[in-house]
């Protein structure tokens, strides 16, 4: 007998400060207007989509020390723009990143919470973790966190935050205007945490919510964010989203998950994507070349290639050959808060490595950056997208993709018009919301409470 | 010294939405809903009614821990309402259901961090199309140090204000380290914002420094109104150098007159009183005295507590308004009732005397408290002369709305 198809789960990125955003094209609208968001969320919540998810920024991106101004700069507080959210939508999740590193567990208990309550159920944290002084130059704490604390703070501040979340058990809320009780327990909200990374009591002052608390993502591919997805999160945003790539990620976190008690459905691994349709594969790829050249102009390659080579690179002619001269090593003094110059490997072998595959099939700066910067996408009619993304899915690359278009706010129109009702054909995703919640939509459970029963 | 606009015939009004109402025993009032407080729906329908009493604007309260009759910290109560959501969130979550009112969150600045309450009230106000505003209040509480553990707890007062008073100018310099138009957008040059419009704010103060500029541009009213209350004098110096709508609560109209006095420099001063209204005086203190009685005490209050008709409160709102206040923000005692009371008493009765509007004219917050669209302090020092943006231009020019 075969394996029953698994089911897809979708979900969409409001797309922002990076140069996937194709800000110079005509039918592109405001990232910062609340119209731009309304119509985004209503548009994947039409596609019966599991959730809308926004990233965030605490601080505009610099380069040689100005401020980035190639890309879409600027974006609206997350937390705002989800409540504001719940009031255009009625099913559609919810997912915000927020920094463990510059917020306080309260404070970001009760936004969720609050979050919770206003959305009946439909909230998601994107827990991300950041060390660099860079970003701290615009908080109280300031910079300093040892990169090797990042993920012992970010790990006590969701544990920190789960026990706020469970500071309530639901049971306590009475209002009944006839006995004037209330509240059932005047315990209701008590906590204490002592630990390394914070050491605060008292009680916390919003009630249950919903979902108990919100559903938890991780980003990260590292082995310690692999871990830390797998002992707490409920998805993880997947970076691979070819089939090898996708399989031997897919295998090893699901794998890490035994350890913690818990099954392979209950960590939901979405990676990114993005995606051109055509009517036609030809026509979407010509589309598809034509995005990249948006996306990739001489300036933004010169740009991007100063992230690997650490310098100044501006002197260099973008439909020129690759710089000759050897990046800088140590850490990125050029480029500051972007998430990806971090992530890169070593400079002098990506540059060595660049120059080798410039070299031999003749390419440019601006051709190779083009080259090697592709996001996984999906190119092609709808028939085609909608075959490879259920493909991955039942191959176990992915349970679902988080899909990015490369136009704010109309680029996910089409997708859902087309791609949609070719995947909901082949029983593979859902015509109708089953339930209200979040939870509901990725299949997982009510959370079980960490604190022990009041009464 | 700023000049507080030229005394107008009309009053501004707001009302104070907390929990049931302000009266301890409101939560159990018939049709105080007090099982939906932690909905969406029961906001939305508060909102939906100060709107239709063209109320200038509705302020949400807020704490960072349980409400208490001690200051000290909770009070193991269960017959009081215990609980509340984040208020910039249910105020985010209600502005699309409105379109004319102010939406006015309270934050405490003690615990949080400017660069957050500045973006947060900015896309409040993007999500509100120029209708926010900031409510900015201190806390004194042990209980509440104790649940960010970063501090000691409490601290002397004249401190708390001033790091009170650096949160406000971090939050307003974040909000003008974007200039107008600084979005620019221009495909010739591959350039999506001109950086020369955007500015460091370099705040360095002996709580916190801030480096800027904001991740989120200007908002649309440029700098959203800031209001804060003090009921006692040692609170008007920093009402005086942070807010622009400065909160008191006098007990007659001597002190309304003292208190508008104090504070010269202040666009407007806001008189406070938790009302109770009723068709006869008779009726408005016999409920008060019913609430009491489930109370079990007599309900106390910072601001003067008004149980009579709306009529009678009319002659007391213009008597002080007549000493100088420009506006009030009502407590109702009783929500489910007396918001009612106020939009369809009160308001009419404010229309009669000429006293009231009687249509929204203005689609921003600054524009219904008649506050010009705010230059812009870095475009100024720099001389870049901003090219005003359609936003900007749209919150100072008077729009006309139906009612």
């Amino acid at each position: 007998m075969s394996k029953p198809l698994k089911q897809i789960h979708l979900a969409a990125h409001f797309p922002g400060v990076n140069n996937t955003t194709v800000w110079s094209d005509p039918a592109a609208g405001s990232h910062i207007e609340f119209d731009s968001f309304a119509h985004f969320a209503r548009t994947a919540e039409r596609a019966k989509f599991d959730f809308l998810f926004l990233a965030e920024g605490l601080r505009l991106r610099e380069q040689g020390g100005e401020i980035y101004d190639l890309d879409v700069v600027g974006r609206p507080d997350t937390f705002t723009v989800l409540a504001a959210l719940a009031a255009v939508t009625t099913h559609l999740g919810l997912t915000g990143t927020i920094n463990s590193t510059f917020n306080e567990p309260y404070e970001v208990a009760r936004q969720f919470a609050s979050l919770d309550h206003l959305s009946d159920g439909r909230a998601a944290w994107n827990v991300v973790t950041s060390w660099d002084a860079f970003t701290g130059e615009n908080f109280r704490r300031g910079g300093f966190l040892p990169r090797e604390q990042r993920y012992e703070r970010a790990r006590e501040f969701l544990a920190t935050a789960h026990e706020l979340f469970d500071s309530w058990d639901g049971g306590e809320l009475l209002a009944d205007p006839v006995s004037g009780e209330f509240l059932r327990d005047a315990r209701a909200g008590a906590f204490a945490h002592r630990g390394e990374q914070f050491d605060i009591s008292g009680h916390f002052n919003v009630p249950r919510s919903p979902q108990g608390r919100p559903v938890v993502f991780q980003a990260g591919d590292s082995d310690e964010g692999r871990e830390f997805a797998a002992a707490g999160a409920d998805a993880i945003f997947g970076r691979y989203g070819t089939l090898d790539a996708g399989r031997a990620f897919y295998a090893d976190v699901k794998g890490r998950l035994a350890k913690y008690g818990r099954t392979p459905d209950e960590l939901k691994i979405l990676p990114a994507a993005t995606f051109v349709l055509g009517d036609t594969d030809d026509e979407a790829r010509e589309l598809a070349h034509e995005v990249r050249l948006k996306q990739v102009s001489g300036a933004t390659a010169i740009k991007y290639l100063e992230h690997v080579w650490n310098r100044d690179l501006s002197g260099y002619d973008p439909d020129g050959p690759l710089p000759d001269v050897d990046p800088v090593p140590g850490e990125n003094t050029v480029a500051q808060g972007r998430a990806s110059v971090r992530t890169h490997r070593d400079p002098a072998d990506v540059a060595r490595e660049w120059r080798e595959l410039a070299g031999a099939r003749g390419l440019s700066i601006r051709e190779l950056v083009i080259e090697t910067t592709g996001r996984q996408t999906f190119v092609g009619s709808p028939l085609t997208v909608a075959r490879a993304i259920d493909g991955l899915v039942q191959a176990d690359a992915a349970d679902g993709f988080i899909l990015v278009p490369h136009l704010t706010p109309g680029g996910l129109d089409a997708f859902a018009d087309t791609v949609v009702p070719l995947l909901q054909e082949r029983g593979v995703f859902r015509r109708e919301y089953t339930g209200p919640t979040l939870r509901d939509h990725l299949g997982l459970a009510a959370p079980r409470a960490l604190a022990p029963a009041h009464h | 010294m700023p000049v507080r606009p030229s005394p107008s015939p009309e009053v501004h009004l707001a009302v104070a939405l907390d929990g049931a109402g302000w009266h301890p025993a409101a939560w159990r009032e018939p049709g105080a809903d007090a099982a939906r407080l932690f909905t969406a729906g029961y906001w939305a329908s508060l909102v939906a009614e100060a709107e239709a009493g063209l109320l200038d604007f509705v302020t949400f309260e807020d704490s960072l821990g349980l409400q208490s009759t001690d200051p000290a910290g909770p009070d193991g109560r269960t017959d009081l309402v215990r609980g509340r959501l984040d208020a910039v969130l249910v105020a985010a979550r209600v502005a699309p259901l409105s379109r004319h009112i102010g939406l006015v969150p309270s934050v405490v600045a003690t615990h949080t961090e400017p660069f957050h309450v500045s973006k947060a009230l900015a896309t409040l106000d993007y999500v509100s199309r120029g209708r926010a505003g900031l409510r900015v209040q201190i806390s004194e509480r042990p209980d509440e140090a104790g649940h960010f553990g970063r501090r000691a707890a409490g601290g002397d007062i004249a401190g708390l204000y001033g790091e009170a008073a650096d949160h406000v100018e971090v939050v307003r310099r974040l909000w003008d380290s974007w200039e107008d138009g600084a979005e620019i957008r221009d495909v010739a040059t591959g350039r999506f914002v001109d950086r020369a419009r955007l500015h460091y704010i370099d705040f360095e103060g002996p709580h916190f420094s801030v480096k800027g500029p904001s991740i989120t541009p200007r908002p649309p009213q440029g700098l959203p109104p800031v209001s804060a209350l003090a009921s006692d004098a040692a609170g008007y110096p920093f009402l005086a150098g942070s807010a622009d709508l400065a909160h008191v609560t006098p007990g007659n109209a001597d002190e309304a007159r003292a208190a508008a006095l104090a504070l010269p420099g202040a666009p407007h001063v806001f008189g406070e009183l938790t009302v109770f209204l009723d068709d006869r005086p008779e009726d408005a203190e016999r409920r008060l005295q019913r609430l009491d009685a489930a109370h079990g005490a007599a309900y106390t209050s910072d601001a003067r507590i008004f149980a009579g008709t709306p009529q009678l409160l009319a002659d007391l709102l213009l008597e002080w308004h007549g000493a100088g206040l420009t506006g009030f923000r009502l407590r109702p005692g009783v929500l489910a009732h007396d918001l009612p009371a106020i939009t369809r008493g009160l308001v009419p009765e404010l229309q009669r005397r000429g006293a009231f509007r009687r249509s929204y004219g203005a689609a921003t917050l600054r524009g219904l408290l008649g506050l010009e669209h705010p230059a812009n302090r870095y475009a100024a020092a720099g001389g870049a002369g901003p090219t005003r943006s359609g936003a900007a231009a749209a919150a100072s020019a008077p729009a006309t709305v139906a009612a």
